[in-house]
């Protein structure tokens, strides 16, 4: 069974079988995806991944525990990688960014405010709002890859976006995460599922066989029928539950609704129990927190799901950026802080590991209107007990440029892959298409 | 071969069943009254009815004085004039005021788009030319213009009516040739800053790629540098589409291997001589009108829209014969291609509001509930995604939009609404019987009539059946409102309701 999965996710989606452009991809809708599929039907449901009880689960290589979460959160719109991770010893930085330029450790000079500085490291300091990150980073908790990118960047968000979550710079095929689950041998034919906060799910977790569960907020993500009338609700229930029974074999559209349905009622009864729960920690304000704590109940309800998705917007910081920037930094690292603690409080720290990245980062000038344009390398954020932590890799050259944009140091697929091998224990060539040299982030 | 493509339905298949089935394509569904009148005509007369819908009364007037055009117009030159000087002063507080006055605009114009959602949603429901709106919905996907990035409601007005005046028009003359000149489209892919000696491809590529061609087909690399060429200098002042001669770059252009001193217009010429032009629009219009394809293409279906493509040619580009053709051809008709289709959130509420008739008619901020919930669930009025439009098809579906589709239809037949779960005020109380034919008491064949009818399917399904009945008997098997609208609540939740 394995096998034949195995072989049917190189052709459909690494191999060069696929001549189909994305959007013929999109137009037909996910539902090319079928195109390649002679798996059964009850193969495919991505419910059922968070139906399993734990322990049925084990991953493909000895030595990796099989319950294993990864967390994933997406910096919607081009975070400004400058002015996160700060290089206050750099001239270059204070000439091109004279109005959004953030001071040295101690100074009063900028009204951006001054970096923090980050023990044992000359130079460079976090945005005086990540005070959350460096608590983490000094705690051996966090680790940020400087300078991530890939060749050849593109300045859209559109194809950015795509780049980052298929890992191939076409920006075409599955998702990366969804190519993971196609090819985990897990003993069973499916794996655990993923679940996405928002109301789609990325691309990233779209798989041959593979789909997200997706919702926005647990209130959304019911059926509200059942308050009228009590009968409703059972026979609702038998509705959008008998899905297999009448189920073909050809997926038509009918299959595939009566699939998602079935998705959806019995994603909705476990999600809803497990966030029922007052969470052991007490929350920030803001979209990332909220997302985080629904992210950290669900792993707390011990929901066999591998892999979570969260995302936060507004990244995309063209004029004034100051303040909003300045806003998005103290959300993000306050979120990341207390998510950290209230896995800390569940005793789960050890088995949950997450990642933070944009689709690009901004130009090194400032542009005329205190904001920046689109760019290119930036820096990703792991955290978790595993992760080296501290400053990683080496800062972009500020003198050394391309077009005005910074030259990356590190290719997020060597991120990927040291993700994909020390964390989820996967073999990352089949995933990505070829072997990546894994960059250092993660303890083995 | 290709004759027998087209080949018309046998006019003595058409029945009511078939009936709905155009009904529901052509348009957004119909009651059980309005099927059957349908269906009465004989397929020649219902599709005539249908499409020749300029001789059946119009909905009512999309002047030109409908909505403000002014919020976002363009500085008089005195006021140009008092803003240079304001600048000049540097008096802050004087700055501050003209930021105040703009941001004030902006937010009266995007008061002004929601009410324009609003309006257009209540067209869709209530126009007696459902074709001519459902056209309208089809080519604003497809000529994709947002409101976010042009911030200016007047303009998508504008462009609303271009695509709603020539819906069934010609599509080289009347809606290629108008987008290129229509203010909310060059804004929109920037052919305002297209100008000799600094092209912006943005306009000639997407021409080409997602207008009229389709990508990669049947053009190059090079012929978009040189269409962008040929296309600058066509700008707007205000609400009007203007040639700026000194932004036209008049120079020899060579595109699909012709030379010439081409401007837009010529460009367009060329392109409605390249291979692709006569089945790319067809393709589309198969995916929206008969069946959305989640797999690859049989033979049967190519050579369908193939034929459509001849046809097309034939016809120089009118839309109206094609679309004919597609209606009254057998293969329109084929179980294969009834209840194929993913019923965009525009259509799932439309043809419901369509079909029950749901007492929400009556609520008073029905309508922004309406547009708030087609949003949840992934399409808003005048702001399709990117320029790609909507992709339609599964990617409506995921099990976040499959609870709010289901949440939504509680709110058209109870008014719960589906973004919370605060309860409108019912001012009139749903008569759900009316939606039933003159059965009104055996619950098998309320049932049985109710599943045809709301599903659109020939025989219902035997556990579908038993399910409503289990329903009834929990009921004492009385037939009233109540009942009748608990029906309908489990009907809708059906996965097979989201197909048409």
């Amino acid at each position: 069974m394995c096998d034949h999965h195995h072989e049917q996710q190189t052709t459909s989606s690494t191999g060069s079988s696929t001549t189909y452009s994305r959007r013929i991809f999109m137009q037909q809708g996910m539902a090319f995806l079928s195109m390649a599929t002679t798996v059964p039907l009850f193969m495919q449901r991505s419910a059922e991944g968070i139906m399993l009880p734990l322990g049925s689960l084990v991953t493909s290589r000895a030595g990796i525990p099989d319950d294993r979460v990864l967390v994933v959160i997406q910096l919607s719109g081009g975070n400004d990688g400058l002015n996160t991770v700060i290089p206050f010893g750099s001239r270059e930085y204070y000439v091109n960014r004279s109005q959004i330029a953030i001071g040295e450790p101690g100074s009063t000079k900028y009204n951006a405010g001054a970096a923090l500085s980050i023990s044992g490291v000359d130079g460079y300091g976090l945005h005086p709002n990540l005070t959350g990150l460096l608590d983490l980073m000094e705690n051996g908790q966090a680790a940020i890859v400087q300078g991530v990118g890939y060749p050849n960047p593109n300045r859209s968000h559109f194809t950015s976006t795509d780049i980052w979550h298929t890992g191939n710079h076409t920006g075409q095929g599955y998702g990366w995460l969804g190519k993971y689950f196609d090819n985990t041998c897990t003993g069973r034919p499916t794996p655990k599922g993923s679940i996405a906060i928002g109301n789609r799910a990325p691309l990233a977790l779209h798989g041959a066989t593979q789909k997200a569960v997706n919702f926005e907020t647990e209130e959304l993500f019911r059926w509200a029928g059942t308050s009228g009338d009590e009968s409703l609700g059972r026979l609702y229930d038998d509705i959008n539950r008998q899905g297999s029974a009448n189920s073909t074999k050809d997926d038509s559209q009918l299959d595939f609704l009566v699939r998602t349905s079935l998705d959806a009622q019995v994603s909705s009864d476990r999600i809803r129990a497990a966030v029922s729960k007052r969470p052991l920690i007490s929350y920030p304000g803001g979209q990332l927190s909220q997302q985080l704590q629904l992210i950290a109940s669900m792993i707390r309800a011990d929901l066999p799901t591998r892999v979570y998705y969260a995302s936060l917007g507004g990244f995309d910081t063209h004029a004034n950026q100051l303040n909003s920037h300045a806003n998005l930094m103290r959300q993000l690292g306050d979120a990341l802080n207390t998510f950290q603690k209230d896995l800390g409080k569940q005793g789960n720290t050890g088995k949950v590991l997450t990642m933070v990245f944009s689709e690009f980062g901004r130009r090194v000038a400032q542009n005329g209107s205190g904001g920046t344009d689109h760019g290119t390398a930036a820096p990703m954020f792991l955290i978790g007990d595993n992760v080296r932590a501290g400053l990683l890799g080496k800062h972009p050259s500020l003198t050394k440029l391309q077009e005005g944009d910074l030259i990356y140091n590190t290719d997020f697929r060597q991120v990927y892959a040291s993700v994909l091998e020390d964390w989820m224990g996967a073999d990352s060539k089949v995933i990505l298409g070829k072997q990546y040299k894994k960059s250092n982030v993660l303890r083995s | 071969m290709i004759g027998n493509s087209l080949r018309q339905l046998d006019p003595k298949e058409f029945d009511n069943h078939k009936a709905r089935h155009l009904l529901n394509r052509a348009g957004f569904g119909g009651n059980a009254g309005q099927v059957a009148e349908i269906a009465n005509m004989g397929l020649e007369a219902a599709v005539d009815y249908i499409v020749e819908y300029e001789n059946s009364s119009s909905y009512g007037s999309t002047g030109e004085d409908a909505f403000n055009k002014d919020i976002m117009r363009p500085p008089t030159s005195s006021e140009r004039e008092s803003f240079r000087k304001v600048r000049e002063s540097g008096n802050e507080s004087a700055l501050e005021m003209l930021r105040i006055k703009r941001q004030q605009r902006q937010r009266e114009d995007r008061i002004q788009i929601a009410e324009m959602e609003e309006w257009w949603f209540k067209r869709l429901i209530e126009s007696p030319r459902p074709l001519e709106e459902k056209l309208t919905l089809f080519w604003h996907g497809h000529f994709a213009t947002g409101y976010r990035t042009i911030e200016n409601s007047y303009h998508m007005f504008q462009q609303n009516n271009l695509f709603r005046n020539h819906a069934l028009g010609n599509f080289k003359d009347d809606l290629v040739r108008g987008i290129i000149h229509d203010p909310a489209m060059i804004k929109y892919l920037n052919n305002d800053k297209n100008r000799k000696g600094a092209p912006n491809e943005n306009l000639a590529r997407e021409l080409m790629e997602l207008f009229t061609l389709g990508e990669g087909q049947d053009y190059t690399e090079d012929d978009i540098k040189e269409g962008a060429r040929a296309l600058t200098g066509y700008n707007i002042y205000d609400d009007e589409f203007i040639f700026r001669t000194r932004q036209h770059d008049t120079g020899v252009k060579s595109i699909f291997s012709r030379r010439g001193q081409f401007d837009g217009d010529d460009f367009v010429d060329l392109i409605f001589t390249r291979r692709s032009v006569s089945t790319f629009i067809i393709w589309k219009l198969y995916r929206f009108f008969v069946n959305d394809l989640p797999h690859e293409p049989s033979r049967e279906v190519k050579s369908f829209v193939y034929a459509v493509g001849n046809l097309f040619k034939r016809r120089d580009w009118e839309i109206k014969p094609a679309l004919k053709a597609i209606f009254l051809s057998e293969h329109f008709y084929e179980k294969t291609n009834i209840n194929s289709i993913i019923k965009s959130p525009v259509q799932l509420i439309v043809q419901s509001m369509r079909c029950i008739e749901p007492p929400s008619k009556n609520r008073e901020n029905m309508l922004r509930t309406l547009t708030i919930a087609s949003d949840l669930m992934g399409q808003r009025l005048f702001a399709p995604p990117s320029v790609k439009g909507w992709d339609g098809g599964r990617t409506w579906i995921n099990t976040s939009t499959m609870f709010m589709r289901h949440n939504t239809l509680l709110y058209l037949l109870t008014g719960q609404r589906p973004d919370g779960y605060a309860w409108e005020a019912d001012s009139s109380p749903f008569k759900a019987t009316e939606v039933l034919g003159s059965e009104r008491s055996d619950p098998k064949k309320v049932v049985r009539y109710l599943l045809t009818t709301q599903l659109g399917v020939e025989t219902p399904d035997a556990d579908r059946v038993s399910t409503l009945l289990d329903y009834l008997k929990t009921q004492h098997n009385s037939i009233n409102d109540h009942t009748v609208k608990g029906l309908l609540t489990l009907i809708t939740a059906m996965p097979e309701y989201q197909l048409c």
